[in-house]
This record gives structure tokens, sequence and C-alpha cells, in this order.
């Protein structure tokens, strides 16, 4: 292997593990019964936490790329896509699991009135079929329509703000950053759309 | 740095090892249920078996005492198993330090809470500024187990020590006027961080309020301490409001004032969410939260195993003492 390949190949390493360390130390954790008192809402609230910080993390590596020329993440946008989906399932499965203990009726009832909740099995059930679709081989078998259906992920994001938008109870210090790095990440993506029909019409224009 | 209160030692510095061993061993050879153990005169508090590395709060030397001669009344309480020391003192909602559960543990070791002066103003006889030892040492001080229901839906076994409130309100001789009492904490944002915060939508200082015939009710403890001791910081140190049938956050913690009115006190969390938080705050299974369900609740401590659900009661189970204080009040509405 030459260097270049010994850095990618450590490079993919590393990436990989990180974000498996949350859970890990969730899982240690929870054996040792360090999660307080309530340990289901603690496990709810960390694969939440998770899975907003590795969507926004996804949706960070197009601009960080752009405006800053960074290209190295882009190897890892599905990546960090897939993990997101993966603690935002975690995350479903601790809720239906600890929580509500598998009870249909209360479920149910959960569902019908904490909005929030509709909310955020939305967001899921809109990533699924992105992550099913995220592989290189359905990319080339979906063509442009890849590219369409993946900008699902806006209205995700979305979904999610309002997922935790609802949560408030009194303190809005988490929402305010969430809600604030999303304004940069979606208004990047506004700023050089508008650039590209400036562009078009220009020399549609001068044509 | 932690730095450790005078009056926060730990269990293991009073108890010595073999003692706390041999307790130990003596409660798993009782039922082991409600990890309680008698001693000398049957309604004694009972010495508590606390982890020993937990600390534990003693108080001034004339609360000290005074909690040493409390004694239990069994009449007002519940039976049910105690949630731990453990979670009762490291999982608070007391937002002045915090919103996190575990912030309050974590932020409040610090805060001084002696001297302690409470005020007491409005429509009464007898008006003043008074020393905390000053209004509790007039009473014998009693543990009461009750239930603590959290508007979040969770809830917990606490054997609290206090005086009931209708005693120590009635010494300051309310006037006919006094048809409402207003609590307030104490607003101190040096030593409480949550006061600090920019993001909060909460005003301080926190301000809660009673009826009158709820505050003289004699489920309504004002308490200074619990598992035995003297309140934890955590806990709303040095006094607090317990009224077990309504939501948590109407037991407003660390209290400074006390003023009587024929006015509905503008409480804290209804001026936030009026929809969402009623002046009474009466537990209700048949009245949900806009947001999420009352009917039910997670005893804590809950596990993975069991998410420890029981249903919702009326009042919090209080409903044969307290139901006749709103007859014929809609409760749908006055919530
Ligand atoms: C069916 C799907 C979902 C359900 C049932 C669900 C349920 C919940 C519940 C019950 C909580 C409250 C936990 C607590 O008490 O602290 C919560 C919090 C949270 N959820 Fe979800 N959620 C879902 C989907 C999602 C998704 C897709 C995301 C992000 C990608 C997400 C991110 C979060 C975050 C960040 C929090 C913490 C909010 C805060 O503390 O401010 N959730 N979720």
């Amino acid at each position: 292997m030459t260097n270049g390949k010994i850095v990618r190949y450590l490079q993919w390493w590393v990436v990989f593990l990180l974000p498996l360390l949350p859970l890990g130390l969730l899982i240690h954790n929870a054996w040792i019964f360090n999660l307080g008192a309530d340990p289901a809402q603690a496990i709810v609230h960390e694969t939440g936490l998770w899975a907003i910080n590795l969507l926004w993390i996804t949706l960070a590596i197009t601009p960080l790329r752009r405006i800053f020329k960074i290209n190295w993440p882009m190897r890892f946008r599905r990546m960090m896509g897939l993990y997101s989906l993966f603690y935002a399932v975690v995350h479903l499965l601790a809720f239906a699991t600890f929580i509500v203990g598998w009870q249909p009726d209360l479920l149910l009832k959960e569902l019908s009135e904490r909005p929030y909740i509709v909310v955020g099995a939305l967001a899921v059930l809109m990533l699924i079929p992105l992550g099913i679709t995220s592989t290189h081989k359905m990319q080339r078998r979906l063509g442009r329509n890849w590219l369409r259906l993946h900008k699902l992920v806006y209205p995700i994001a979305l979904l999610v703000m309002v997922h935790i938008i609802w949560q408030i109870r009194s303190d809005f210090g988490e929402q305010l950053l969430y809600g604030t790095l999303l304004s940069v990440l979606l208004g990047s993506r506004l700023y050089f759309y508008l650039q590209k029909r400036l562009r078009t019409q220009r020399t549609a224009r001068a044509a | 740095m932690l730095i450790k209160k005078p009056d926060a030692i730990r269990s293991s510095e009073i108890t010595s090892e073999s003692v706390y061993l041999n307790r130990r061993h003596f409660m798993r050879g009782l039922l082991g249920t409600t990890a309680l153990l008698a001693t000398g005169a049957a309604n004694a508090v009972p010495e508590y078996e606390i982890e020993k590395d937990l600390p534990i709060y003693r108080g001034p030397d004339w609360l000290q005492k005074q909690l040493r001669a409390s004694t239990r009344n069994a009449a007002f309480s519940t039976d049910e198993k105690l949630t731990p020391y453990f979670h009762v003192s490291t999982y608070n909602n007391f937002y002045e330090f915090g919103t996190g559960k575990k912030d309050p543990a974590r932020h409040a070791q610090e805060f001084n809470t002696d001297p302690w002066k409470v005020e007491i103003t409005g429509e009464v006889a007898k008006p003043g500024v008074y020393n905390l030892e000053d209004l509790i040492k007039p009473h014998q001080l009693e543990e009461r187990i009750y239930r603590l229901r959290c508007v979040e839906a969770w809830s917990m076994v606490v054997p609290w020590i206090g005086v009931p409130l209708g005693d120590l309100l009635k010494r300051f001789e309310p006037t006919s006027k006094a048809k409402y009492v207003e609590f307030t904490t104490l607003h101190d944002p040096k030593q409480m961080p949550g006061q600090r915060s920019r993001f909060s939508t909460l005003e301080w200082p926190y301000v809660e309020g009673l009826r009158i015939d709820e505050a003289m009710h004699p489920l309504t403890l004002m308490a200074v301490g619990l598992y035995g001791n003297a309140m934890p910081p955590q806990n709303g140190a040095p006094l607090r409001l317990v009224v077990p049938w309504k939501y948590g956050f109407k037991s407003i913690k660390s209290i400074v004032r006390i003023r009587f009115t024929d006015k509905m006190p503008k409480t804290t969390w209804n001026l936030m969410a009026p929809h969402e938080y009623g002046f009474y705050s009466n537990v209700n299974p048949a009245v949900d939260h806009p947001r999420w369900s009352q009917a039910s609740e997670r005893r804590l401590p809950s596990s993975l195993f069991n998410p420890n659900r029981v249903d919702t009661l009326p009042f919090n189970g209080y409903a044969e003492e307290v139901a006749e204080l709103y007859r014929g009040m809609d409760l749908k509405k006055w919530f």
C-alpha cells in the first residue's frame, strides 16, 4: 500500500468507529446501571441527540466542500446519513420498548396525544427510503430521480426541528443552537442555488 | 473542584463500615422491600439505609435536634415502596440549577441555606422577616411518605419531614382577606446558574400559590428534610412545599417569601404557558397535558426490563382527603 492509501484506510476506520462511541458509552452505562432513575428516558434522549447530530453532520458535508473546499468528508456523507438513520431507529425502538413496553393501545395513545412523536415518526419513515437507496447501485439505477428523492433530507431536517421545538418546556437554548446551524446549512444551499440561477439567466440573456 | 459543604457529610463518616454492613445484613433479613428499619418508639422516624458513598445533609444544629425528635405520621403515609435516596437526591427538576435532571445535584452543592430568612407579608396580623429557626422550632416535625407525581408523567415515593403548613401559617394570623397564599423562591443568579440562562422562558423568581383552604389542608406539608435528614439543596433546601395531590411543580422549593392575598397569585408556569399549566394543577388522569397523556405514569426508578407504568389516580390517590375542596368545580376547566 502507498502512504496515501494507508492514510485513507486509517481515516475510514476512525470515521467509521467514532459515531459508534456514543452508543458504546450508552450500553456501558446501562450495563453498570449508571443511567439514573429513568434509564429509558436517558437512552431515548441520548440516541435522539446523536440522530440529530449525525443528520446535521451529513448536511454539513456539501457546504464544507463548496465554501471551504474541504473535500475529504465527501466520501463519508453516505456513512453519516446511514448512522443518523441508525440512531433514529434505535431511538424509536428504545422508545417503543423501554417507555411504551410495546403495548399497542398505549403506543397509539402516545402517537395521537404527543404530536411531536408523530412528527418524529414521519421523519424516520422518510429517512428509511433514503437509507435503502443510498447504495451506488441504486444511485446509478435511479439516475436523476435519485437526486430528487434525496432532496427529502431537507423536509426531514425541518420535521426533526419541529420534533424538538415541540418538546420545549422552558429552555430553548438547544433548539436555538440546532436551528441556527440548520439555517446556515440550508441557507448556504439557497445561496448557491440562487447564484446558479442568476448565472443561467445571464447566459440565457447573453445568448 | 468540589468543595464539600461542612454540613454535607457522607453517611459512611457517621456510620462505621461494620455497623453499615450489619445493618445491610439485617435489612436483607427483613422483607427487603421498604428499606427501612424501625428503632425505638413505634412511630419514630426510622434510620434509613443510605448507600455509604452518597452525601447526606445534616443542616444546622437546631434542625438536627428537631429531626432526631421527629415522628412518623403513619395515617398520612403510604406503604408503597420508597424511591431510593440515591434517585430522590440525583433526579430533580429544579430549573434554578439547570434544566437537566442531574443538573441540580451537580450545581446546588455550594448553595448556601444557612442562615435563611423568610418574609411573611400581606394579609396577616403578624407580618415580618423571620429566621428559619424561629419558623420551625415551635413545631414537632413529622415524617410523611407521599407519592410525588411530576407533570412530566413520572412519579416517586418520598419520605419527607416537615410541619403541616396550616399549623405554621396560623401562627401569623391570616386576616379574613387572605384568600390565597403566594410563595416565592430565592432569586440569586450568583448562586443559581439556571437564573442566568438567556434561553429560559421562565420568569424569575419562581412563584407558586395555593388557595387558602388548600394551604390549610392537613395534607399540605412545609418540608425541611427527607430520608431522616435535612433537605438536600437539590431538593429545595432549606424549606419547600409538598402538596401531594398536585403536580410536582406546585411544590415550590427554597422559599424566601410567603404572601397572603385576596387575589389568585400569578404563578410561574401558568404565566409562561397558561393552556398547559393551570393554577390548580391537581393530578388528574382525565385531563391531558396538551402535548402528552396524563393517564399513566412511570414510577421511578424504572428499569430497562420494566417501564414500571402505573395508572395515574385522581388527585394522585388523595381524592378521599381533598376532593371535597373542589366540589362543584369543573376540573376540566380549572385544571
Ligand atoms: C418514530 C420516531 C420517533 C419517536 C417515537 C421519537 C420519540 C422521542 C421522544 C419520546 C423524545 C423525548 C425524550 C426525552 O424525554 O428527553 C425524543 C427526543 C428527541 N428526539 Fe425523537 N423520536 C423520533 C424520531 C426522531 C428523529 C428522526 C430524530 C432526529 C433525527 C429525533 C431526535 C430527537 C432529539 C434530538 C431529541 C431530544 C430533544 C431534546 O432534548 O430537546 N427523534 N424523541
